[in-house]
Parts: C-alpha cells; structure tokens; sequence
C-alpha cells in the first residue's frame, strides 16, 4: 500500500534560543489504526538525514527507511499499533527548516534559520501528538539521533509516554562524535558554492555535502562490514591509475553515496541538525545524568551494538547505569552484529525479537494517563 | 500451576513460595526470565534480572521481562540501597569471583536475601572424591575441573559459618535431593540449599 506524507501546521513554537517560529509545517506519516481507548500509538524517531517516510511504499515505490521493523506482522506491527513518524525540525523533508520560506522576507531562511534543539523537535512532535488527540504514547522508538530524541521525550514529557526504546544512541555526544560532525560541517562551509548558506536558487554546495556525507559512511560501517563489502578490490579495472580517479570499491562507493545525497539533502539542514545533535546532553543543568533521569516514568528498552564504534555500547551502558541508580525499569541488551552503527538498520532479526516481547508487554502493562497522577 | 511443573526446578519451587505476592524481585543470573515471568503472572511481583549471556537475555526481553545484560557482580553497585524486597541468587554463588561482596551487596539493595546453592558437602560428591581421587564430578557437579564455571565450592556448613560470622538472620532454611527435604544432617544429604534471610535479626 503507497503511503502518503501528510502536513499540518502548529501556529507557533518557542525554541530554547528564546526565539520563537511562527506557522511550523510538519510532515508526517501513520501506519495502523488508533484504536478506540488511543492507547496503542507508537512514535517512531528518524536519524539524523532519515525522514517521515519510515514504513510503507512511497509514490516512486521507495519503502520507508524502517520498512523492514514497522509492518504488519513486523517488530513494530501495524495490524496492531498506530505508528507514527515526523520528520524533525530543521529537517528538508516537509518539516519547516533552512530550506523553508521565513515568512517575514518572503525568502528562504538559510543561516537566518534559529538555532535548534532535539529538545525543539521534541517540543514540536509533542504538539503533533496533541494535535493528534493523543493523550498518552505507547511507546517511543529511535535509534542514533532517534534515540536521543527517545530520551528527550522521556524527561521532558515523562506522563505521555509509556515506554522508551533508545537504540544505538547516547545520551550526550562525546568529543569524538563531535569531531566527525564538525568535519562534515567545515567540508560544507568550504565549498566556494557556499556563499554563507545562501545558496538557494543558485549551485547547492554539493562538493562539501558530498564529502560530509561520505565521512558520515564510514562512521556508519565498521572495519569488518567494510572488508567484507570492498576488501580491497578494484573497481573496472585491472591495476591502480595513478590519476586520483576512482581505483578501490570503496571509493567508487562513497563517491556514489556522497552524490546520491546531495540530491536529496539540504546543506543548510546538515548544519543545524548536526549542531542540534552536538548540543544534545541530557544532564545538562544536572547534578548527574541519573538525576536528569529522575523525572522519567517510562519503561526502557535499551539496545547497543557489539560493532558499533559511532556510538559504542559504553554510551548506551552509562543511561542504564544510570536509571538502574534510580531504580527505572529498564531493560538493556547488547546485540551482536558486524555492520557497525547502521546495525539497528539492517540487522533486525534479534531486534524484532525483543522489541516485539517488550511492546507485547507495555500493552499488557499500560498505564492510563490517570493512573500515574 | 506448580512452578517445578513450568520450570522443572526444585530451587525455583522453594524460592516461588517464598516471596509474597506483589513484592519487588531481582533475580541475580536469571538466565532466560522463566523464574521471574512465573512470579510476574502468578505473584504479581514487579519483576528485574541481570544476566550475562546475550541469547537468555533475548529469551528474556522476548517473554516480556525486564533483563539487564551485564556481569552482575560489576552490576551490583548501581542499584540504591533497599530497593528490592528480595534479591535471589538461584545456584550462581559458587560462580561468582567475590561471593562475599556479592553477598553484602544484596542485602544492601534487598530487605531479603534469597540463596541456593548445590552443596559440595553431599555425600555423593564426597564419596566421587573419595574413591576416584579426582575432581569430583556428579549431577550437580557436571563438569571437568577446566571447564566448570565454578570456582567455590562451599557447602552447608561453610554457608552456615559465614551467615553466623557476618551476623545475618536465617527467615528459612531449606535442604532438598531429589524428593527428599528435610533437615536431618542436611551437609551430607541436601543437594541444594536455599537460604532466605536478612541483614539484621
């Protein structure tokens, strides 16, 4: 079944700048039905360059970026759930961002954008569920940036969801992970097609996109699922060429990745997203991160990867630390799998496993928005 | 539904009627939840385990019990003090590195303490010493000396020893082979013991 992206529109939005947007679009989409006592909606969180389109098949027969863990019979099963998934805030997919028309010029926002938050977009899919009528979140899920919006969601608005599933993620991102976004950053801003973010109706930065994108990759994969996708094989060729043209697999791949995204990302959104990302911390304003904690009253499912060296178990083992330090219910498993950080993508088989177990058992499980005041 | 008739086990027998209904449970190495999914639907209990191997633990998650992967001796220290009403260690003692400090730690984070062990001093076990000169191997003691998980091998006195020494409070004491339980010279004929007990008299 094509499934069809839908907008609505929130009048207004304070962001933690202090500025506030006014008219935000939000593109959206849902899979299922919402049952009658609407307790069985799940919000689905998108990774950083993900978008709406999370399930399903799309007007040009693309499936949605999770299609393989959201469909009937699937982990996240929508003969049973009401799944819901939006694309963030400062995204280029429908949702308003750089890209979008600042309506006090009449022309795109650009660098003029505000800065934003994952606490923004959560602030912005919270009015969404309102707007939705839905009082209270069976669940929410998302791995990488998906997954810090999941913790988001679970200090900032602990009654309206009743669990958690943060997968491959963090709760605050460390020097390294800044540093890998901060080299995408840089590689856009110095494409002479830049021209301080005002590049639309002109030549996109595509070369620095490009590149930002192709380091992205590689934190992507891991050693392992690299040697054994490209080795060190050739591409239509018999020996190197000394030219600086493509020789190995791997170039030709990340060269095909890198410009396959230009087509369909927006620079000025890599910048912010990627910021809002480096600025997430969960305990900040905090004593601990347990304290930061404190005010969830979710259940969490917590899920980590053996080869994911982007965001690694330890980071995903310290948030479980520390709701066990406050005594949350929280489950935590660590999956094996060879394909480094895109493994909560591709690796779904053990993932469908649990998450399937633990859902069946917030519905058994759920607590009625009155229950909990 | 007896709980040996689902689990088959004559520890998770004595350790399901020992816990009340509705009381807060962790279950120290609680393998693949079976123990702890039998208190959920027949007592109620607010269910949590640890457990080290990854496939118990998604047989775990799976069945809806709520599972951290993690050594649980390293796991201890992050649970506050008296959160449990009863911490269960079901036949993982003699695996544990620092079983004194394991211990400790559960009657800090537990009001009670729930213990079972397989009794080293069974006379099957002495006797296999006694007459092959080797590392003892029975039922309860399966494996070759390189490869058993167990590096204590206590029995009902050592247990009752330390418990007096620490000055801990036995609630209940049970010894149990096969369909035998009683107490008579339980150090020679228990095969299992299980302990419930509590920081203070």
């Amino acid at each position: 079944m094509i499934v069809e992206t839908q907008f609505t529109l929130i009048p207004s939005l304070t962001l933690d700048v202090g500025e506030t947007l006014k008219d935000v679009t939000v593109a959206y989409q849902t899979y299922g039905t919402l049952n009658a006592d609407r307790m069985n909606a799940i919000l689905i969180e998108h990774a950083f360059t993900g978008d709406a389109h999370a399930a399903g098949i799309d007007h040009e027969g693309k499936p949605g970026w999770w299609a393989n863990m959201i469909g009937p019979g699937k982990a996240f099963d929508t003969d049973r759930y009401f799944v819901i998934c939006s694309n963030v805030l400062g995204g280029c997919r429908g949702t308003t961002g750089p890209s979008s028309i600042n309506p006090a010029t009449g022309q795109p926002y650009g660098l003029k954008f505000p800065g934003i938050t994952i606490s923004d977009m959560v602030r912005l899919q919270k009015a969404l569920i309102d707007a939705l009528g839905i009082p209270k979140l069976l669940a929410v899920a998302g791995g990488s940036m998906g997954g810090m919006q999941v913790l988001e969601w679970a200090v900032a608005y602990p009654e309206a969801v009743e669990a958690c599933l943060p997968i491959a993620t963090t709760a605050r991102h460390s020097a390294q992970q800044i540093a890998f976004n901060e080299t995408g950053r840089q590689a856009i801003m110095a494409d002479p097609d830049f021209h301080a973010g005002d590049y639309y109706y002109k030549t996109p930065p595509a070369r620095g996109l490009s590149v930002a994108r192709m380091v992205g990759h590689i934190t992507y994969m891991s050693d392992e699922s690299m040697r054994e996708k490209f080795g060190r094989r050739l591409r239509d060729k018999k020996s190197f060429g000394y030219d600086f043209e493509v020789d190995f697999e791997v170039e030709s791949y990340l060269r095909y990745r890198g410009s396959q995204f230009v087509g369909r990302f927006d620079a000025n959104s890599y910048l912010y997203i990627t910021k809002a990302m480096d600025y997430f911390d969960l305990s900040a304003g905090f004593p601990s991160l347990a304290a930061s904690l404190e005010r969830a009253r979710s259940r969490f499912l917590v899920i980590s990867f053996t080869s994911d060296w982007l965001y690694p178990s330890y980071q995903s083992q310290e948030m479980v630390n520390a709701l066990r330090g406050r005594n949350h219910d929280v489950t935590y498993c660590e999956l094996s799998s060879n394909y480094g950080h895109d493994a909560f993508l591709v690796d779904i088989g053990e993932q469908t496993e649990i998450v399937r177990g633990f859902l069946a058992r917030c519905v058994r499980e759920f607590r009625p928005l009155e229950v909990l005041r | 539904m007896k709980v040996t008739e689902v689990l088959g086990r004559t520890d998770y027998r004595l350790i399901s009627e020992l816990i009340p209904n509705g009381a807060k449970v962790l279950d120290l190495g609680c393998g693949d939840g079976a123990l702890l999914e039998w208190l959920k639907v027949h007592k109620q209990v607010e269910a949590r385990g640890v457990e080290l191997k990854r496939e118990l633990v998604q047989r775990a998650i799976a069945r809806g019990v709520t599972v951290y992967q993690g050594n649980l001796e390293e796991s201890l220290k992050d649970y506050p003090d008296k959160a449990f009403d009863y911490v269960i260690l079901s036949q993982t003692l003699q695996e544990t590195l620092q079983p004194l400090m394991v211990l400790q730690e559960m009657l800090r984070i537990g009001k009670h303490a729930i213990v079972a062990f397989p009794n080293f001093g069974h006379w099957r076990v002495r006797l296999s010493h006694l007459f092959s000169g080797r590392a003892p191997k029975t039922h309860l003691f399966p494996f070759d000396w390189y490869d058993s998980p167990n590096v204590h091998f206590l029995t009902v006195i050592d247990f009752e020893d330390l418990i007096r020494k620490q000055g801990w409070h036995v609630e209940r004491r049970y010894f149990a082979a096969g369909h035998w339980a009683g107490e008579m010279a339980p150090n020679l004929f228990a095969e299992i013991a299980v302990y419930l007990f509590r920081p203070e008299p």
